[in-house]
């Protein structure tokens, strides 16, 4: 019983009816050729999003995840049309390895200094974008620049999916044992759950939230690589806002902003939600500029749902005091 | 823990300073840095220390500091408001449908004004009543807003604004002066006086310091919070019709990004982001120092994209050197 009312089976169903409802518009949709295709198209929002929910698990949030997918994509791009021969086994490690440092950068900021994860984020949003342009000029690096097997790499199929949707799985897999199966993500759920306790209970509040951050920003690399191969175009402006759907996915999927309440499942529900949504909006004949508004409706639905569900704990009697003035 | 922490926090803004301690505040250190800079600017441009430079430089900050403002009370009493930028641009589309529909420019003023108001007041009904975390509300509304202008315009544009619509970015009240530069210059004086002067000034501060305690002291702590997101959003809104005015023309993408610099402005003008602390003043000098730094590299040939590199360093350094100099005088 109780798994019906969880947030992993209400998404459920309003991703069969959200399908349901396209299908009746439109009933190639639903094809297991198209479905794979909508899946392979989320992939890299899932990957992200898996990332982002470490992050928001320990109370923190990173907004620069685009910004760090366009900064590590360009960098892989450029390293490619420098040196076509580098096998694509070196080009992941570079990516993961960037990411991850710029990742840490966050973490370290707000571990040691202390800072707001939102200002911190806000900052390097910023930062990279313009390191972006003077890396690259603000010149693009085109498909006929890169070499094929860099491009080919992700779209390479084996057993009927691409080699991304085989990534993003994976990526799943891992981060579905971290939290669930380590330590290392118990104490994520600690340290968001009940900082204070954490710290009595032996954890190390900052190094978690360090952590988290080095693990969205290598995931976030990961997507920079994958990305450029995916679109086979590099500039300044990749993935621009990303970072939004980035959140509005996990807060969709049930992540709760204030720390310690999320699963791996819900982040992968909340971005294939906005994955089906944002393709079905051409397919029944939506123009791709509701795409932004929806996102934030969204977030807005999903976070006033979070707080509802919150609310039916125990609460502080002061809070309601202070909600109703 | 120290025994510092247990001392209970002292509410920042004291109402008689002394000189000594003046001299050694942020806002002294900031107005050092801000002639600096002005002294930098005049020695590497020959352009620079002309009237008509200088006035053009003010319009580097006279939309942002019009909602720094609002937005310096909102982060002193505790929120956060990342939506202004979409706030612009969905009180600038709105003025921009109006026009289509033949509206003057006073029904323009008021439709820029209101939309503000509104998307202020859906910000905060978001928060005071439902009791949802403003950082995750406004980056929602942050998409939802400027969302809304993407459905009405797509890749399109309104133009054609009448002429004497153009007066508010564009005109000059008296020589170099220029019409936005008074609106600024005014409203710095106003939330001046509010926030330093005033039972509702307190009241800010006391909410950003200790939300319970001030609930218990009776202040309305909902309400105190409603009206400062309903002034940032009308702050936005005033913003977007200097900013139309100014550029002439209503896109979807303008303002793009603006949030950043806004909370950059405030957090420079030694507001403390976590609530609690800050000053009108602070964020007056931040707003010089910012424009002068954009207009400077500007002289210089130096393009956008990297000017943003200095506002993100400029953010993030501002907070850090300080924690990292109090680590180091620790250790």
């Amino acid at each position: 019983m109780s798994f019906l009312k969880s947030r992993e089976a209400i998404l459920t169903g309003a991703i069969v009816a959200l399908l349901a409802l396209v299908a009746t518009r439109y009933g190639a949709f639903i094809r297991p050729a198209n479905l794979a295709a909508v899946f392979n198209d989320t992939s890299p929002l899932i990957i992200l999003a898996l990332g982002q929910m470490v992050v928001i698990l320990t109370r923190c949030i990173d907004l620069s995840v685009a910004a760090n997918l366009a900064l590590t994509g360009m960098v892989c791009a450029m390293l490619n049309v420098a040196m076509p021969g580098l096998p694509i086994g070196v080009i992941l490690v570079v990516a993961l390895a960037l990411g991850a440092a710029l990742g840490a950068i966050n973490g370290l900021l707000v571990w040691k200094l202390d800072i707001p994860p939102i200002v911190v984020t806000l900052g390097t949003m910023t930062i990279f974008r313009g390191v972006i342009f003077l890396l690259s000029d603000g010149q693009w690096v085109n498909s006929h620049e890169m070499s094929a097997s860099f491009t080919g790499f992700a779209r390479h199929v084996i057993l009927g999916l691409p080699v991304l949707s085989w990534i993003a799985i994976l990526v799943a897999l891992v981060m579905l044992v971290v939290m669930t199966r380590t330590p290392m993500g118990r104490a994520l759920y600690a340290v968001g759950g009940n900082p204070h306790a954490a710290v009595y209970t032996g954890i190390n509040v900052g190094r978690s939230q360090f952590i988290a951050f080095v693990i969205s920003g290598m995931l976030a690399g990961l997507c920079g690589y994958l990305w450029i191969a995916r679109y086979a175009v590099a500039y300044v402006d990749i993935a621009g806002g990303f970072e939004l759907d980035v959140v509005a996915a996990c807060v969709i999927g049930g992540i709760s902003i204030a720390g310690g309440i999320g699963t791996v499942g819900g982040a992968i529900l909340g971005a294939l939600f906005l994955g089906i949504i944002k393709n079905a909006l051409p397919v029944v004949d939506i123009s791709p500029f509701w795409q932004l508004a929806i996102s934030g409706a969204a977030i807005i639905i999903a976070v006033l749902f979070n707080a509802r569900a919150d609310r039916t704990k125990g609460r502080v009697i002061l809070k309601s005091a202070e909600v109703t003035q | 823990m120290s025994m510092a922490d247990h001392r209970p926090r002292s509410i920042p803004d004291q109402l008689t300073t002394p000189l000594a301690r003046a001299l050694k505040s942020w806002e002294s250190l900031l107005l050092v840095v801000a002639i600096g800079i002005f002294i930098l600017n005049s020695f590497a441009s020959p352009y620079f220390l002309n009237a008509w430079s200088l006035s053009d430089a003010t319009f580097n900050f006279t939309e942002k500091a019009m909602i720094a403002f609002a937005m310096a009370l909102l982060i002193v009493a505790g929120e956060i408001d990342l939506s202004v930028a979409s706030i612009i641009a969905l009180a600038s589309t709105a003025m921009g449908v109006a026009l289509q529909l033949g509206a003057g420019t006073p029904v323009l003023v008021l439709v820029g004004l209101g939309t503000g108001l509104l998307c202020g007041a859906f910000n905060g009904v978001l928060v005071t009543r439902f009791g949802l975390p403003s950082i995750v509300v406004t980056i929602g509304t942050m998409s939802l807003f400027r969302g809304i202008s993407y459905i009405i315009l797509g890749d399109g544009a309104f133009r054609g604004y009448p002429a004497d619509f153009a007066w508010f970015g564009q005109g000059y009240v008296f020589w170099v002066i220029s019409v936005e530069f008074v609106i600024f210059a005014l409203l710095a004086v106003v939330y001046g006086v509010v926030l330093h002067k005033t039972n509702f000034g307190r009241a800010v501060y006391a909410v950003g310091n200790n939300a319970t305690a001030a609930l218990f002291s009776g202040i309305r702590v909902g309400r105190v919070k409603m009206i400062l997101f309903l002034l940032t959003g009308l702050m936005s809104g005033l913003a977007a019709i200097c900013l139309t005015s100014r550029l002439g023309s209503t896109r979807p993408s303008i303002g793009t990004g603006m949030e950043l610099e806004v909370v950059t402005m405030v957090v420079l003008g030694g507001v403390n982001i976590l609530g609690g602390s800050g000053s009108i003043p602070g964020v007056v000098i931040a707003a010089f120092v910012m424009g002068l730094v954009t207009f400077g590299l500007g002289l210089l040939n130096v393009p956008g994209i990297v000017m943003s590199i200095f506002i993100g360093l400029l953010l993030i350094g501002v907070i850090a050197l300080p924690r990292l100099w109090a680590k180091l005088r620790r250790a």
